[in-house]
């Protein structure tokens, strides 16, 4: 039964890994704040949530899983939230989303420091 | 064994999320990266509790879940008004909240 849940909270910590993995190199490698913010969003959702999920399992019916399981709904709340204000201020402030008209859509490089698609 | 690795994956994903930080290269994208930070720092240590049998490392890792994402609205509302006081006072032109 223990080896049984080990294999299962094992499982969901290996997605919840490869899914935090995942939006953190869409974080790096996506053009402009706003594809960035689908990467982090990536993170925030399904990879918080499978690996709170494996960790659940590891604590058991105990306090620890209602504390993790707070921390989950809180994010579930909070992460939106912020994406929201976050695009509501880089829009209101001026940052042109990317798009295909881009001159370095084929060249979509993160390093784009001086001539890139998100001016300030 | 299994929390070590997934400790590795979150260190990985945090360096990551500094290099976004640090590049830049408008401030949105810099507090975009802090706040992804944030969420797997919340994660790191709510793992390392059970890495080092002290679960009650939980606590923390809810308090640093407020806190993440009561600093990320502070930033953003600092750089666009210039103080955390005053509403709107300086807000551009059909911008109300």
């Amino acid at each position: 039964m223990q080896l049984l849940l080990d294999i299962i909270s094992g499982a969901l910590l290996a997605g919840g890994s490869f899914f935090i993995l995942v939006g953190a190199i869409g974080l790096v490698r996506l053009p402009d704040v706003f594809a960035r913010m689908h990467g982090a969003g990536v993170t925030d959702t399904l990879g918080a949530g499978l690996f709170i999920a494996g960790l659940m399992i590891q604590g058991g019916l105990t306090l620890i899983t209602v504390k993790l399981l707070l921390i989950l709904v809180f994010m579930f709340f909070a992460s939106p939230t912020s994406s929201y204000a976050l695009a509501n201020a880089a829009l209101s402030q001026g940052v042109k989303p990317w798009t295909a008209d881009d001159p370095k859509y084929d060249d979509p490089e993160p390093d784009d420091t001086e001539d890139g698609p998100s001016k300030t | 064994m299994m929390f070590a690795a997934a400790t590795a994956a979150l260190v990985i994903a945090m360096l990551l999320a500094l290099v976004r930080a640090l590049l830049g290269p408008t401030m949105f994208d810099r507090v975009l990266a802090v706040n992804s930070f944030g969420t797997k720092t919340v994660l790191m240590i709510a793992v390392l509790g059970f890495l080092a049998e002290r679960p009650d490392f939980m606590d923390i890792a809810l308090l640093y879940a407020l806190i993440n994402f009561i600093g990320t609205l502070a930033v953003l509302k600092f750089f666009r008004y210039g103080n955390f006081a005053r509403a709107g006072g300086r807000a551009p032109e059909g911008e109300g909240d």
